[in-house]
């Protein structure tokens, strides 16, 4: 509710007066505006129409192909959009253990472990700096800022990363992308809106910080940590470069490193070490470990659609 | 307030409170009348936060702020074995090295140039949608495009530039298509010409759909009864975008348009890697990457930390710039 407060405050942020009452936003046409002409919804109806099929045409493609047969593919040249005979051999391939299923697990690790760590660590600061009056609440919150000002460079990141010998392991993934500063002002915010009553009243009743973090602010703050909990997950989840900059064993390497090299640098998929005799085309192979990489993130996208407009307009007022 | 005496006095105003206050060191100016507690007091009052703010106040020492501070390497001439304790100091001599380097200024114009295209075509990018969208009576058909036009942003850009490759690529889905129908574009993906409209394009593809949820925000926090006025004065639905919707949202593009030109130097460093073998570092070579494979690759630490501090500083002072701009042009900007 308090978030709610936040994006009205940026709807009212430009009439002068807060609360006055004016025209309000109502579904339907405003008795003022024209009625369109037959053309202009023509061609607005074909503008919405060619923006929908160049997002999802790549998507519909990728799954298509990665479920056809060798002979389909052949006949239309590469890529299929509907397959006639759709076989998820492309998949049981991959997943059969194997370098694809390793990267899979091990990005799924990372994510989670990951997502779990960044989100508590942010609940940490954000609420530490949220409480008005702490001793050196100020200087830290500087410090979380200072994050938007400067970068210090991938050179000096990776030779820390190296001095604290995280190269070539799980950490090296985790540990220097922990926390972000957006995120972090984003939860602090949502903390801060949460009316000052509610902390006083735990107070009295004897509550201690912590008590109060777990008891009111957490259970008020569900939407705001699945925000951000998506943005950290899609994070790790999406991470490459990190990888790529940090590993050399090959068997560490996450999904998303993985699929570069397949898809992109065009390595074959060694199939047929795995004990496949029917091995399934290459371009199915190729696309399914795309849409292997795209799996997560679309179980999550529909459950935390209606949370992230908030998040990221809270973000960007008050950061 | 004209006609009011000049030596009334004045009722002391009460002065808001600000909690924050109460740590502030009492320096000379220091408001009498408040009773500060002891430094040891406070500390062992707050120290339950204290302790919540140490894993993240770890973190960005570690990580942040300790690299911040290894940018001495820049500095010297850096040698692994020998760490940036030991290595000696060449005081200037790696940004003059880096100055003479053809690869460098080449660098330097790829990043500029791909700047200028993504800021005439990606920026009013999402502007454009928003207004489509904003246009939309249905709140159906709306609430569909915005859930289609925001996922690809969710997408890593080894997806993006996959999806890319098996559509516009050289056996791509709509290259194949094209050719059966006579008409030849050639392998898109390869071809250094056409690299900074296609990093543009990706960048669009992507980022486009996700940018328009701020301007659909400033577009709703315009009053309404503007619009009526305006189109009781007669103004048709181009005049009403041009004389209230633009105006209205300006402060938020000023603000990202600021936001960008502080990251001039930054372009999508993950996308230009996993392309910058398929095009060649001639058309592909940006800072960032610059960076990357004269330091990390190549091992010429005190040069490509030179380069990556001379971004960070131009950067900063740029940001500190087009704040001053926008300041200048009576917005608010990013900051005060």
């Amino acid at each position: 509710m308090s978030q709610q407060s936040v994006v009205s405050r940026l709807r009212t942020a430009r009439s002068a007066p807060l609360g006055a009452s004016r025209p309000r936003r109502t579904h339907g046409r405003p008795p003022w505006m024209e009625r369109p002409h037959w053309y202009g919804q023509g061609a607005k109806a074909a503008a919405l129409v060619v923006l929908t099929v160049i997002v999802l045409y790549p998507f519909v493609l990728a799954i298509g192909t990665s479920l056809a047969g060798r002979e389909e593919l052949n006949a239309n040249g590469g890529y299929v959009l509907l397959p006639h005979h759709p076989t998820l051999e492309a998949y049981r391939v991959i997943l059969s253990g194997g370098v694809v299923t390793q990267a899979a697990l091990v990005s799924i690790c990372i994510t989670l472990i990951g997502t779990a760590l960044s989100l508590a660590c942010t609940v940490m600061i954000a609420y530490g700096t949220s409480r008005p009056g702490t001793v050196l609440g100020k200087p830290i919150l500087l410090l979380v800022l200072g994050t938007f000002l400067f970068a210090p460079g991938i050179i000096p990141t990776y030779l820390a990363v190296q001095q604290f010998k995280m190269l070539d392991t799980y950490a090296a993934l985790i540990l220097p992308v922990l926390l972000n500063a957006f995120n972090i002002v984003v939860v602090r915010s949502f903390f801060q809106s949460i009316p000052e009553e509610l902390y006083d009243a735990a107070r009295i009743d004897g509550a201690g910080e912590v008590t109060v973090l777990f008891r009111i602010v957490l259970p008020l703050s569900k939407a705001v940590l699945a925000v951000v909990g998506l943005f950290y997950a899609v994070g790790y989840w999406n991470s490459f470069f990190n990888a790529v900059l940090y590993l050399n064993d090959s068997s560490k390497f996450p999904i998303q490193v993985i699929l570069r090299s397949y898809v992109l640098n065009g390595q074959s998929i060694n199939a047929s070490a795995m004990g496949v005799h029917a091995v399934p085309p290459a371009t199915s192979l190729q696309m399914a470990v795309l849409i292997i990489a795209i799996v997560p993130i679309f179980c999550v996208y529909p459950f935390l659609q209606k949370f992230f407009v908030k998040g990221v307009l809270t973000g960007a007022i008050k950061g | 307030m004209a006609d009011a005496p000049v030596t009334a006095v004045r009722p002391p105003e009460p002065q808001p409170r600000d909690p924050d206050d109460a740590d502030r060191p009492a320096g000379k100016n220091g408001r009498k009348g408040r009773i500060r507690q002891p430094l040891r007091y406070r500390l062992k009052r707050d120290r339950t936060l204290l302790l919540l703010c140490l894993p993240g106040v770890l973190y960005f020492a570690l990580f942040f702020y300790l690299p911040l501070a290894g940018n001495v390497i820049a500095f010297q001439d850096y040698q692994p074995f020998l760490g940036f304790k030991q290595s000696p100091f060449v005081g200037l001599a790696n940004f003059t090295a880096l100055l003479a380097e053809p690869e460098f200024w080449s660098a330097v114009s790829n990043t500029l140039q791909i700047t200028a295209i993504q800021l005439l075509l990606y920026f009013p990018a999402p502007i454009a949608l928003a207004l489509l969208l904003n246009s939309l009576i249905s709140e159906k058909i709306k609430r569909f495009i915005q859930t289609v036009v925001y996922l690809p942003h969710f997408l890593s850009w080894v997806v993006v530039v996959a999806m890319f490759k098996q559509v516009l690529g050289g056996a791509g889905s709509v290259t194949t298509l094209l050719m059966e129908h006579g008409v030849t574009i050639g392998n898109v993906m390869t071809d250094p010409g056409t690299f900074k409209l296609l990093i543009t394009a990706q960048a669009i593809w992507k980022d486009c759909g996700w940018g328009t949820i701020i301007f659909l925000a400033a577009i709703a926090s315009i009053d309404m009864g503007q619009y009526e006025s305006a189109a009781m004065d007669g103004a048709g639905w181009v005049r009403r975008i041009w004389h209230v919707t633009l105006p209205g949202i300006r402060p938020v593009i000023l603000m990202l348009l600021i936001l960008r030109l502080g990251d001039i130097l930054s372009v999508g460093f993950e996308q230009i890697i996993l392309q910058r073998d398929a095009v060649g570092p001639d058309a592909s070579e940006v800072m960032d990457t610059y960076v990357y494979f004269h330091g990390v690759v190549d091992g010429d630490w005190g040069m490509s930390t030179a380069a990556g501090l001379m971004k960070g500083v131009i950067g900063f002072a740029l940001i500190l710039a087009a704040n001053k701009l926008a300041h200048r042009f009576g917005e608010q900007g990013v900051y005060r």
